[in-house]
Formats: C-alpha cells, sequence, structure tokens
C-alpha cells in the first residue's frame, strides 16, 4: 500500500490542507493508512465520479456476461434466469452455420484490412515525410484527417452517392453514354467497397503516429548513410523502415486483439442493401440474434469468446514480439 | 548524381543533402504533387457533390438524375424544409443537447479523474490507475452494456447515449500523462501558498492543460455528435432520435422524407436535394470546430500515444 516510488521530490511537500487534522505532515512512511486518506480525500473525491463511470460501465458491464452461461429470459433477469452450463457454447461450436458464416467474413474482412489498409497510412507517411515544404505537408495533413472525424453514418451516405445509382460516378458515366456500374449492394464488389470506406476513413489520421515516429528518427544516421552514398530509395529502406519497426509491431499487436471485431457500425448500415451473407459478421451476429432476435445467451457467448480470443492473441502476439527482440505492447 | 559539394548553390543540385537525406529529383517531385493531388481530391470532391447537390435548384437535380458537380444557381429550399420544425429539426437539437451536455460531462471526469490520478503520492493510486489501464484491455460486449443499460433504468432516455460513455479510459490517460508533465515546482510552490488539492486543480490544472483538454474535448464532442449505435441500440422511441439515425432512416436507407414529416408547408424539393442538405447539417458542425482545434492535434495525440 504504501507508495514507494519517490523520485521526483525529494521531501514533498506533504498537502497543507487549510483546516486538516493531521498535525504530523513529518514522516508520511509512518502515517497509517487512515490518517492517509483522510489527508488524500479531496484528490479521490475528483476520481470517485469518473472511477464509478468506469466500475459501472466496464466492470460490472463485464460480469454481465454471466448469461453466456444461462437461458437467459430478460423478463427473468440475470437472478432468475435458468443455468444451462455450457450448452449456449455448444450449440454455437457444433456448427451453427449463421455463426460459422460470421466468423468466416470476420476473419476474410481481417484478413483484407491486415493487407490493405495497415500499409496504407505507413506509405502516405513516408510520402508526406519526403516533402519538403513544412507548408504543403500542414495543408495535405489538414484535408486527410477530416474523415476521421465523420461517423459511419456519414462515410456510408458519401460513399452511396458517390458509387450509388443516381451517383456521382453512375451520372458521369450516364452523361457520356456509357453503362452504369452498380457498386452498392452488389455482394462482388461489398469487400472492396468496405476496405476503401476504410482507407478513405482512417489513413489520413493514422499517419499522425507514423509521422511522430519519423520526426523522432536520429538525422545523423541518414547524413551516415548518406554519406555512405545511400539513395533516397536506400535510406527508406536502411534507416527510415528500421525506425518504424518498433511502433509498426505494437500496431500489428493491438491490430491482432481486435482481429474478431471488424466494422461494426460500417456494416450494419449496409447490411440492408447487401444482405446477411456477406455482411454479417461476429459482432452484428450478436447484435441481430441478441438484442433483435431474442437469442441472449447464445449472443453474449458468442460475445465472451469473441473477447477472451482477442485477449489470449494480443498476449501471445506480445509474447512472440518479445522472443523476436521487440519492446511489445507491455512488458510483464 | 553530381558530387560537387559546392556549399553556397544548396538548393540547386539534386544531390544536395536536406536534413541528411538527398534533395528529390525534378520527377519525383512532379510524381508526389500529382498523387496528393488525387489523394486529397478523393477527400475534397464528395464533400463539393454533396454541398452542390444540397444547394442545386430542383429542375437541375432533376435533369441530373442525383448527383450534381457544380450548381446552376443557389436554391435554399431544402435547407428551410429541413429546418422550420419537423424530424429532422428536432433531431438535430437532440444532437447539439446530447453533444453539449456529454462533451461538458466528460471533459469535467475526465480531467477530474486524469488529475487524481496524476498525484502519485494518494493513497490507491497505483490501484485506481491499474484500474483504468485495465479496463482499456477489453471491452464488455454489446449484450452485458445493454443489460447495465437497462437495469438503469436508461432505456429510451439521453442519458443512455451520454453517460455510459461519457469517461474514455484512453483520454484519461492522455490527460493524466499531462499532468503528470507539468512542472512539479510550480504545484509545490502553490502548495506552500496555502493551495489545496481542489485550488490548485482548479487554479493551476484546468488552466494549463487547455490545448489537451481542447483535443480530449473535441474526441468527446465528435462522438457524441457520431453516435449511432448506442442510439440504435438504446433509443427505441424516434422521438428521441439524434441526428445520425434520422441520417441513416432517410439517407442511408432511402426513405422518402414526406412534407408531415418535415412540418414544412410548402412544395419539396427532390429528395436527393434534401437528402443532401441532411448530410450537409451533419457534417457542418464538425468542420467549424474542426479547424480551431486542429494545430493541437499532434501535442494532445503524442502524449497520449508516447505515454499511455
Amino acid at each position: 500500500m504504501t507508495a514507494t516510488r519517490e523520485t521526483r521530490a525529494p521531501a514533498p511537500v506533504p498537502s497543507a490542507e487549510p483546516g486538516g487534522g493531521t498535525s504530523k505532515p513529518k514522516r508520511r512512511e509512518s502515517q497509517g493508512f487512515w490518517a492517509r486518506l483522510r489527508r488524500d480525500h479531496p484528490v479521490l473525491l475528483l476520481a470517485l465520479p469518473g472511477i464509478a463511470v468506469v466500475i459501472v460501465f466496464q466492470y460490472v458491464a463485464l460480469g454481465g456476461n454471466v448469461i453466456a452461461f444461462q437461458d437467459y429470459q430478460p423478463y427473468l433477469g440475470i437472478g432468475r434466469s435458468l443455468w444451462v452450463g455450457f450448452e449456449n457454447f455448444t450449440i454455437l461450436f457444433s456448427g451453427d452455420p449463421e455463426f460459422l458464416n460470421a466468423l468466416r467474413n470476420t476473419l476474410y474482412i481481417t484478413l483484407l484490412q491486415t493487407i490493405f489498409v495497415f500499409p496504407a497510412p505507413i506509405i502516405l507517411a513516408l510520402l508526406l515525410n519526403s516533402l519538403v515544404s513544412n507548408k504543403v505537408k500542414q495543408a495535405v495533413q489538414s484535408v486527410l484527417y477530416l474523415p476521421h472525424f465523420l461517423s459511419w453514418v456519414i462515410v456510408v451516405a458519401v460513399f452511396q452517392q458517390m458509387l450509388g445509382g443516381a451517383g456521382m460516378i453512375n451520372n458521369f458515366l450516364r452523361s457520356h453514354g456509357w453503362d452504369t456500374v452498380d457498386i452498392i449492394g452488389n455482394p462482388d464488389a461489398f469487400y472492396a467497397l468496405i476496405t476503401s470506406q476504410v482507407i478513405w476513413k482512417d489513413t489520413g489520421w493514422a499517419t499522425i503516429l507514423f509521422l511522430a515516429v519519423l520526426s523522432q528518427i536520429d538525422r545523423s544516421l541518414y547524413e551516415a548513410s548518406a554519406m555512405d552514398g545511400a539513395t533516397r530509395m536506400r535510406q527508406i529502406w536502411h534507416v527510415t523502415l528500421p525506425g518504424m519497426k518498433p511502433i509498426i509491431v505494437l500496431l500489428l499487436i493491438l491490430k491482432l486483439g481486435d482481429s474478431l471485431s471488424v466494422g461494426f457500425e460500417q456494416l450494419l448500415l449496409q447490411q440492408q442493401a447487401v444482405g446477411r451473407g456477406v455482411s454479417e459478421v461476429l459482432d452484428t451476429y450478436v447484435y441481430n440474434n441478441g438484442v433483435i432476435g431474442g437469442a441472449w445467451g447464445v449472443s453474449a457467448a458468442v460475445g465472451l469468446v469473441k473477447g477472451l480470443v482477442g485477449l489470449v492473441l494480443v498476449l501471445v502476439a506480445n509474447k512472440i514480439a518479445h522472443i523476436l527482440g521487440e519492446e511489445g505492447v507491455y512488458r510483464a | 548524381m553530381s558530387t560537387t559539394t559546392a556549399p553556397r548553390r544548396r538548393k540547386a543540385g539534386s544531390g544536395t543533402l536536406i536534413d541528411g537525406v538527398p534533395r528529390p529529383g525534378r520527377v519525383e517531385t512532379v510524381v508526389k504533387a500529382i498523387v496528393l493531388t488525387i489523394v486529397c481530391g478523393l477527400v475534397i470532391l464528395p464533400f463539393v457533390g454533396i454541398i452542390s447537390t444540397s444547394l442545386a435548384p430542383a429542375e437541375q437535380v432533376n435533369t441530373a438524375g442525383g448527383f450534381v458537380l457544380l450548381p446552376e444557381g443557389i436554391d435554399f429550399t431544402a435547407y428551410r424544409s429541413i429546418l422550420t420544425g419537423g424530424v429532422v429539426t428536432r433531431a438535430l437539437l437532440i444532437s447539439a443537447g446530447v453533444t453539449a451536455v456529454g462533451t461538458v460531462l466528460s471533459l469535467s471526469l475526465t480531467a477530474m479523474l486524469g488529475w487524481a490520478l496524476s498525484r502519485r503520492q494518494t493513497v490507491g493510486n497505483r490501484q485506481l490507475l491499474l484500474l483504468v489501464l485495465v479496463s482499456l484491455l477489453f471491452n464488455p460486449g454489446i449484450i452485458p452494456s445493454y443489460l447495465v443499460v437497462q437495469q438503469l433504468g436508461m432505456l429510451d432516455s439521453l442519458w443512455a447515449i451520454i453517460v455510459p460513455t461519457s469517461v474514455s479510459a484512453f483520454n484519461v490517460i492522455v490527460v493524466r500523462a499531462f499532468f503528470v508533465g507539468l512542472p512539479q515546482e510550480v504545484m509545490d510552490s502553490a502548495r506552500i501558498d496555502g493551495a489545496g488539492e481542489w485550488k490548485l486543480f482548479w487554479y493551476m490544472g484546468l488552466p494549463l492543460a487547455r490545448p489537451v483538454l481542447a483535443v480530449v474535448g473535441l474526441f468527446y464532442g465528435v462522438g457524441y455528435w457520431n453516435a449511432f449505435f448506442n442510439a440504435m441500440l438504446y433509443l427505441s422511441d424516434s422521438a428521441l432520435w439524434p441526428l445520425q439515425l434520422v441520417l441513416r432512416t432517410y439517407v442511408v436507407d432511402g426513405t422518402q422524407l414526406g412534407a408531415q414529416d418535415l412540418g414544412a408547408e410548402m412544395s419539396l424539393p427532390p429528395q436527393t436535394t434534401i437528402q443532401m442538405a441532411i448530410l450537409v447539417i451533419s457534417i457542418v458542425p464538425i468542420l467549424i470546430v474542426y479547424p480551431f482545434l486542429q494545430r493541437h492535434f499532434a501535442k494532445g495525440m503524442l502524449t497520449g500515444a508516447v505515454k499511455g
């Protein structure tokens, strides 16, 4: 309980409260828990409301996952619903076709995102970083950050207006007498569509982190490599990319943890147009089957498995990163 | 290429070093300019089109079969029809209210918690910090979250889209990192002058933290303005719908908006024009605050990313 970290101030001034009762402010270590609580209560009161929200909506909510082991009936509540052990899980893993479809789509979309979405900001950051003019760099960044702040509803609407039947592209094709293309609501084009939406929305924003990392690479490494006759491309390969490696590894690990949660709002919004066959992922399955369909227990089981798998993936990936000599997300 | 190292013509040759990197050649510069123009165009063009369509006169929109890139005139009928009462006006007011109340609440809770967590000598500081950090690692899931909101009796209340998302652990960490980085001597001297914890927070912490609070406030504000899924999950009463749900219904799903929905006693412009006008009013607030807060992005994000 005692705070042993005392690196900052060698002789910390004990908070001198105007009407504080403790009159022995000399040595902190000797004070008992209650005395310290009394001294620190203003700080703790400041923390209280925020902590309460975190506890209720994170930790208490987490406890709600027990309904994965129940035949949950909303009118009975958690207290009186029947416990069914692992039945909900057996239903899923004995091959529920809708669940398997959702799982397959989820993994496929994650794969697509890792291949196409993940590298995009790295490439863009390298491009921005190579600009000589800071003004141009700033201007381009201002434009490219913007879509990040739009909701998925807006992004999906914008894409519909561009690519839909009466959209900009089809209007252009029609006015030139060419055939129109059907992109929105076309299952064959769906994955390309959602991938480009993610790229459009977040690539610019994701460059912030990479640009920050790039700005911290030691200049003398570039000078030294230039002395050795390195061209710009070789400098990127031998200096820039190695400098970015730790952050790339870190983001890949975090991405892995999220690999079972892809584009929830984005997909839900477009389900009506394209059908659940291609657009159902685990999150939409939980929503459609649980909240809408009333299969609470089974859906909660999916959510629980999803959360656990994500956690395990992060832990494993972090371990692998350590074995490969990288920092990873944290060190245990 | 040129190995001359004449220092007087620094900007001339393509072999000159800038910060250790050879100066880009002409071809490279042209290629980059083209690529960046296309990339920026892909972001800007849709907005131009949407704004133009929302302002274009009805005849032009009808002949074009929908989308217009350059309006032949400016016509505010669509805006008048959605902003003079009715579904969209109500949704706009609800979104604005939720955003204002939510942002103030979130910022207060986050600043207070961030400050408290930055006081390392406090009892239980490490435990509280751990509690917040661990909550970053997992997400309770849709159904358990729904059950909590239901148990608290917040279904079909606007609090349901404010309270559960009012504290973001990530933002708390960002704010805490900022407070930890403040010069401790200033704090100590204020304390010697007799300032208690609350005074210290109010008169020292908060004013100094203005840049980071601006960024965090923007994140919260945008979050509330954009809240879609929680609204859909928790608000079944369409009288409480925020703008995003109206957008989903009438723009994404393409449900027709009639005169009775809009409360407008006029002949309505084409649906596309109305839809684009709704889209514009949902984007405009973001466009308005964006330039003011943009300069703080990099600073605010970095404190979070590096230390969080």
